[in-house]
């Protein structure tokens, strides 16, 4: 362990699923968030309802790292099932604390970690009343060995019980009763605090603590979407469970209770993704959020909004595939199939956010992009970025914004019009104009997945068709001057750079941060959307080697990358994680470095030259061994 | 196919609604369908009703699936807007549609193949949902562009145009929709236009999910002997039940119908349905034994016709709330609601973060 570990340490909290324990999880995270430590918290839960082993990663960051650290200094071992795997975790000098009701000196034979025993369940029997209770103020109690041991402020931690439970006061007593016992006890028994500990910073000021998946709802929330329909699937429900929340409070009319949007649970994906195709066409802004199997069900429905030209938004929170796979697990193994979902020649507008504040942003970016493109547009987050709480950047909203609705035709101007084609590329940038049912007869056109011609006809002629298809094409050519730009950071120079997409981004910072400070600069590339715009071409163009990191076994990002740039696939290194935990900075850190040698002595004239180009047959591509992965190494 | 364009110009003397518009004005693209298949009648039938129910061309949303019937919702009512969609999804196109605007008025056509096989999960969940729609399915017993399989709909000892017979019962969409709690459910033979023309009016101002199962035989596939679903079989078989005259808000009702003879039900809009039995011993109020006569009947071979089911407001299992009463949405369209009434605007978005900080 290094010298100063105040406010730079990871905590792990393992319990059984369905005891409560997410309370005493949040609280402790917040109440460290409230002291103004940058910190997060990563939630790696089973696919289950209760009783099985459940993991809460606490990271508390005074440099504001939120990704996974990938090491354990202090465990909370509460799961006597997973005991022994959860000892090796803990990092050489780090501490273990457990419920020494039951002692388990055999299982907790390592000479080199602290054991700190609480006997956490004897004293919550001793205090407490029924069996329930007894269980969640175990959970609880836990939290107050920890306020002890890493000297947390009470007061945040009464003041924050006081929020939670405004409507059940008793309970603020009872659960600061079961606080005050793991509190009282760890004082009285260990050298409080431990070497790690929190102290006040002031580096949370106008940050707040959110998952994705309500920062997305707010999105849509805040773009106007008024119809949602969706079927239930891990990890995406709790993106419409706080769309409908949202909606609730800000939506009904408090004089006539009128709902002023649609909530609608459908019968499977495929119904989800036709209702908002069909509240699309009609006029709404609507969307759908689902993983996965739920794409690979729309996909149908996908190229008949593709073709027919229907604006759709598609939350997409990735999980572990293929097939069911590992449902609360994350990846971001949908890449390929979001792109091109569809039979035929068929292509979609993909946005990737990488943190909760852009999935906010993004949401109501989506919105405005399907109606001016008139096609589907999916959001790509991921299960880390949708369930776990993040610290981000307070979201902001504009009160300027008005929603781009893109070119509807409204009853005067179709009065003006002698005819109404509704697929006739009149602007020269792909995108025709569209008419609402309701308005106006001449601006009736029909809707179809068949051929048909620029003028909305059926047709099986083959110009006809081409004409339509060759527009569809220029209308991508449009889309990639809308969609947002790459994010790219090339202060470092030189040749070597990262490329990657989404939820790697806070792990490439902090691996980035590591890498210069061994000598190794690396210039950055994060693509935020799909089609690809110039801007990353002329990165990949400019660097001679790119580690393309991601999360899953293929590369499908690099391929997508060979795919639709002119990039040539030697340059390109992947980096794969996919053991369905959330990626960490060592793993690129060690991943670069078995590529690229450090630079002792930086050379002022070629200081950014830190490749090695003797080392070729280390390189991996199709002229060199196998990418580097991760896959099964869950650590 | 038809391939005799139709004249543009309008007689004077055609007669017009009270819209002003003649049955011209009501027609569609030209039919792409077979010569003598039931499905056109069934289209003349949707104009007819159309006009005479002085509907807007452009407040009509046509809906299909894919297959036969569902090209034809380009062959009626040029003015509204069509979305033949993918097959057997035309309720979740629906559903969205009405979610985004509850003021038009829906009409999905569909075939036995697009409602019974790939579609029958969205069909009974529309049902559920009681979605303010008219559903027509055209139904013939059978896959006609793929060339003449059975459908779910064939029944039991049928035999196709190649020989082969059917062994697999048939799911009847009538018992289907009554046992799903429809609160309007027919059934009727393209050839009976009589009977057909005014259950289409009455399903289109019905509020709520409104079903007619029309028996269209198709005369390329399915119009042979042994077949069940033939013109010949079909006129030999069904029997009308229950006719159903509909009665506009604007019209009186005429000194036709004799006292006790017909059973008059007011629609929510003020129209009226008359409803007049043909068969003594049937109950097209009563749920549970409308369900048995139905299948009763069916056993026996004879298809049951006319407005088979009509659940009335006050009865026990009888109209149930819609689609948007369900939703509690808003009297006027979600689609036409202002970015002001939807968005909580900054000072909003700062109350909800409240607890996230």
């Amino acid at each position: 362990m290094t010298t100063n570990r105040i406010n730079d340490f990871t905590i792990k909290i393992a319990t059984v699923n369905g005891t409560g324990s997410a309370s005493a999880n949040t609280l402790l995270m917040k109440s460290i968030f409230r002291s103004g430590i940058p910190v997060m918290g990563k939630n790696y839960f089973p696919s289950n309802i209760q009783g099985l082993p459940t993991w809460y990663e606490i990271r508390i960051s005074r440099d504001g790292h939120v990704a996974r650290s990938g090491s354990v200094d202090l465990m909370v071992a509460m799961n006597a099932e997973t005991y022994s795997r959860d000892v090796k975790e803990v990092a050489p000098g780090g501490y273990l604390v457990y419920d020494s009701t039951w002692p388990r000196p055999a299982l907790l034979g390592r000479g080199d970690i602290t054991v700190l025993g609480v006997p956490l369940a004897r004293m919550c029997n001793e205090n407490f009343n029924g069996v329930r209770t007894r269980i969640l103020t175990k959970n609880i109690c836990y939290a107050g060995v920890l306020a002890a041991l890493l000297d947390l402020d009470l007061e945040r931690i009464r003041e924050l019980l006081a929020e939670t439970y405004a409507k059940k006061p008793h309970l603020v007593d009872s659960n600061m009763k079961a606080i005050g016992l793991g509190y009282d006890y760890a004082r009285q028994n260990f050298a409080c605090p431990l070497p790690l500990k929190v102290e006040k910073m002031d580096r949370t000021a106008g940050h707040i603590m959110i998952d994705g998946n309500t920062a997305a709802a707010l999105g849509c929330l805040f773009a106007g979407a008024t119809v949602a329909a969706w079927y239930p699937i891990t990890p995406s429900t709790s993106l419409m469970d706080a769309f409908k929340g949202f909606c609730d409070r800000t939506r009904i009319d408090p004089e006539t209770r009128a709902k002023r949007f649609a909530f609608i649970q459908a019968e499977d994906e495929l119904a989800a993704i036709g209702m908002v195709i069909g509240a699309s066409w009609n006029g709404c802004r609507a969307f759908t959020a689902t993983s996965g199997p739920g794409i690979s069900l729309m996909n149908e429905f996908l190229g008949l909004a593709y073709y027919a030209e229907v604006p759709a938004v598609v939350f997409d929170i990735q999980r572990v595939g293929p097939s069911t796979g590992m449902p609360t697990r994350t990846q971001q193994c949908d890449v390929m199939e979001c792109a091109y979902a569809s039979h035929g020649d068929t292509r979609h507008v993909c946005l990737y956010p990488a943190n909760p504040e852009e999935c906010f942003y993004m949401a109501a970016q989506a919105f405005d992009l399907a109606e001016r493109l008139q096609t589907p547009v999916m959001v790509l987050s991921d299960l880390d970025i949708g369930m776990n709480d993040w610290m981000c950047r307070e979201l902001k909203w504009d009160d300027a914004y008005r929603p781009d609705r893109g070119k509807i035709l409204d009853k005067a101007q179709i009065e003006k019009l002698e005819k109404f084609q509704r697929y006739l590329d009149k602007d020269g940038d792909g995108i025709p104009y569209r008419t609402l049912p309701g308005v106006h007869p001449k601006g009736a056109w029909f809707a179809r997945g068949s051929g048909h011609s620029q003028y909305g006809t059926y047709t099986e002629d083959s110009t006809e068709y081409q004409i339509v298809l060759d527009r569809l094409m220029k209308k991508w050519d449009t889309a990639k001057k809308l969609v947002p730009r790459a994010v790219i950071d090339a202060t470092a120079g030189g040749d070597v750079g990262i490329v990657s997409l989404g939820s790697c981004d806070s792990a490439i910072h902090e691996a980035m941060a590591i890498l210069k400070a061994r000598g190794v600069g690396v210039n950055y590339m994060r693509v935020r959307s799909f089609p690809f715009s110039e801007d990353v071409e002329r990165f990949l163009a400019a660097h001679r080697v790119l580690f393309v990191v991601e999360q899953n076994r293929d590369a499908q990002f690099r391929a997508l990358l060979t795919l639709e740039t002119a990039v040539e696939k030697s340059k390109l290194r992947s980096l794969l994680h996919y053991s369905g935990l959330p990626i960490s900075s060592s793993f690129i850190v060690e991943g670069v470095l078995a590529e690229v040698l450090p630079t002792p002595q930086p050379q002022p004239k070629d200081a950014g030259a830190a490749c090695s180009a003797e080392r070729p047959d280390r390189l991996s591509g199709p002229a060199g061994l196998p990418p580097r992965t991760a896959g099964g190494t869950a650590t | 196919m038809t391939f005799i364009a139709k004249p543009k110009v309008v007689h004077p003397s055609l007669p017009r609604n009270v819209l002003g518009l003649v049955r011209r004005d009501y027609e569609g693209a030209l039919s792409t369908l077979c010569a003598g298949c039931g499905h056109d009648s069934i289209t003349a039938a949707i104009v007819e009703a159309c006009w005479r129910g002085s509907i807007e061309p452009q407040n009509l949303v046509k809906l299909s699936g894919i297959g036969c019937s569902s090209k034809t919702t380009a062959y009626f009512v040029s003015g509204a807007h069509g979305f033949n969609s993918v097959h057997g999804r035309m309720p979740s196109i629906a559903t969205g549609a009405s979610a985004a605007n509850r003021r038009l008025t829906y009409i999905g056509v569909s075939g036995d193949g697009d409602t019974l096989s790939i579609g029958l999960g969205q069909f009974c969940h529309a049902v559920r949902r009681n979605l303010d729609m008219l559903y027509i399915i055209e139904n013939n017993g059978v896959y006609g562009l793929t060339k003449g399989q059975f459908s779910a709909s064939a029944d039991i000892g049928s035999k196709a145009k190649k020989g082969e017979t059917n062994f697999q019962p048939p799911i009847d969409p009538v018992l289907l929709a009554m046992n799903l709690g429809a609160s309007f459910v027919a059934r009727s033979f393209s050839g009976d236009k009589r009977q057909l023309v005014p259950l289409i009016e009455a399903g289109l101002r019905h509020r709520g999910f409104a079903l007619i199962d029309v028996l269209s035989p198709c005369v390329t596939f399915n119009d042979h002997e042994g077949s069940t679903k033939s013109y010949a079989y079909t006129r030999e078989h069904y029997e009308p039940a229950v006719q159903a005259d509909f009665v506009p808000p604007e019209r009186e009702i005429t000194a036709e119908y004799g006292a006790g003879e017909a059973l008059p039900v007011t629609m929510h809009d003020g129209s009226r349905i008359m409803l007049r039995k043909l068969d003594e011993a049937y109950e097209p109020t009563d749920r549970a034994a409308a369900q048995a006569r139905v299948q009763e009947r069916l056993r026996s071979g004879e298809y049951l016709t006319g407005l088979l089911y009509l659940g009335r407001e006050g009865d026990a299992d009888g109209a149930r709330p819609e689609f948007h009463q369900i939703n509690g949405t808003p009297e006027e369209p979600l689609n036409s609601l202002p970015y002001e009434a939807l968005s909580p605007g900054s000072e909003g978005l700062a109350k909800l973060l409240a607890r996230y900080r």
